[in-house]
């Protein structure tokens, strides 16, 4: 007799669920969490790989970031609304196939239409495809998700991952090269002979700064790695 | 039902083939803005060697009204038309690939910068060099005065040099060591322009022939030495065939 009530509340659950609003609480954490708490870079240390590679300057890293937002939430969507129609034998070679597709048409736009950005971020757009934000995304949450909630939880990682990218660059940017989005601001501010930090133009400097980022948010969030 | 072969197989094809075909869809329709993005490209290298492009200049409309091309063999003669009769047209050679051939079978594209004032006059002389670095290819555009023998501006590109060693061949401080640094001997004879190793910083240390160093980067610094002087060498017959050409019209005008 009990299981039978218990039951008839689950439906009326599920029932309910559509008319959850757009944005409610439990959404709302779809993308407020990558963003710190569980953000893709920092904490799940993932896609670290381009975050090193290009973010010499702010503004190839604001269309790497763009790019892979565009990726993530796209192949998020493609992937959760075919849920349930990939067979679960090949769902990586389909993950994997539509990230690719997705990949591919970023660059071929961006070689149309921004050609000296692409030949800065050069290999690094294609490695979107094996960015591990993207395909871990696809398998955590847009296998087992509606299609609005996968957009969500794309839009959260996507941006978790650009807002720290571009820290770094802005750092590696404006310590490095003097700029802010190629704008020489110390010379603006009447600095002509402002030291500019090698180090920071070259891999090791976007370590640095990722690992004092990640200091800074631990330190304030309390998270340890087990 | 979901799991059996025919319908992993099934649902596999379907999906290439709807990815497969809008990936060819978007290559068509885009090569159209992707090969003028290309030339863009290069218009602004060839032009950056003699000028300060700014960006929001239009490239193109410099380039029409003062860029004249040509193409010329390793004689020095100008080549209109290929073999098969295709007309030359110097901006679609492929330096990269022709260095691939045999220096006699290669074809040497000619940028002629002309005068702002007198459209007949050439500026400056703009051409391609192309070599290996220390990891990649490397290449450039190396333009000369209307003696053919001081360097006006140079503009180095490479594919995988080390960032902040070898790199710094694309630096602007780099490439201007190369200003006004000649590449004939007083008698004459084609000596090219060393990139000498170490870096002092001094450039009142360095004869017409040697340039200044990049510290850690030397054997980038090498292969762009060679580079010079294999292409200077390359272009010799043809800059004194210009330069006969202009003794021949003095003395023309003189006579008359």
């Amino acid at each position: 007799m009990s299981t039978e009530t218990i039951e008839k509340n689950e439906i009326k659950v599920e029932k309910k669920k559509p008319s959850e609003p757009l944005l409610s609480k439990r959404r709302r954490k779809f993308i407020t969490d990558p963003l710190n708490d569980d953000n893709p870079i920092t904490v799940q240390v993932l896609g670290i790989c381009s975050a090193l590679a290009v973010t010499t300057q702010l503004q190839p890293t604001f269309i790497m970031a763009l790019a892979v937002v565009f990726v993530v939430v796209f192949s998020n969507l493609i992937v959760s609304s075919l849920r349930n129609l990939i067979p679960n034998r090949i769902r990586i070679i389909v993950q994997l196939a539509i990230v690719a597709s997705l990949v591919i048409l970023v660059d071929q736009v961006l070689k149309a239409y921004l050609y000296d950005v692409s030949r800065m971020l050069s290999v690094f757009v294609g490695l979107i495809i094996t960015n591990c934000i993207v395909m871990g995304r696809l398998e955590a949450f847009a296998m087992g998700n509606k299609p609005y909630d996968s957009v969500l939880d794309g839009l959260g990682s996507g941006f978790g991952y650009a807002w720290i990218i571009l820290a770094v660059a802005f750092f590696r940017e404006l310590l490095g090269s003097g700029a802010v989005f190629g704008y020489k601001v110390f010379e603006a501010i009447g600095i002509d002979n402002f030291p500019t930090n090698g180090l920071m133009v070259t891999p090791v400097g976007a370590f640095m700064i990722i690992g004092l980022i990640i200091w800074a948010q631990r330190t304030k969030t309390g998270y340890v790695e087990k | 039902m979901r799991q059996s072969n025919a319908y992993v197989i099934g649902f596999a094809a379907v999906l290439t083939i709807v990815l497969g075909g809008l990936l060819a869809l978007a290559a068509t329709s885009l090569a159209e803005p992707q090969a003028a993005a290309v030339k863009l490209d290069t218009r602004t290298k060839i032009l950056s060697a003699v000028m300060n492009i700014q960006e929001g200049d239009d490239v193109n409309a410099i380039w029409e009204e003062r860029i004249q091309s040509t193409v010329v063999n390793l004689e020095g003669d100008e080549v209109a038309q290929m073999e098969n009769g295709e007309q030359l047209v110097a901006e679609k050679i492929d330096v990269g690939k022709e260095y691939k051939k045999a220096p006699e079978d290669r074809l040497f594209p000619v940028y002629k910068f002309m005068s702002k004032e007198n459209p007949d006059q050439v500026e400056s002389y703009i051409v391609p060099v192309f070599g290996n670095g220390l990891w990649d290819r490397i290449w450039g555009f190396v333009a000369l005065d209307p003696d053919l023998e001081t360097i006006k501006g140079v503009r180095f590109d490479h594919k995988g040099e080390t960032p902040g060693l070898g790199a710094r061949i694309t630096d602007e401080g780099v490439q201007n060591r190369y200003v006004n640094k000649k590449i004939y001997s007083d008698v004459g004879e084609l000596v090219s322009i060393e990139m000498v190793k170490g870096e002092t910083n001094d450039p009142s240390m360095y004869d017409d022939y040697h340039v200044d160093g990049m510290s850690g980067a030397t054997l980038t610094a090498k292969g762009v030495n060679n580079m010079l002087k294999k292409y200077f060498s390359y272009y010799e017959n043809y800059f004194k065939s210009v330069e006969g050409a202009d003794d021949a019209a003095i003395e023309r005008a003189t006579k008359n």
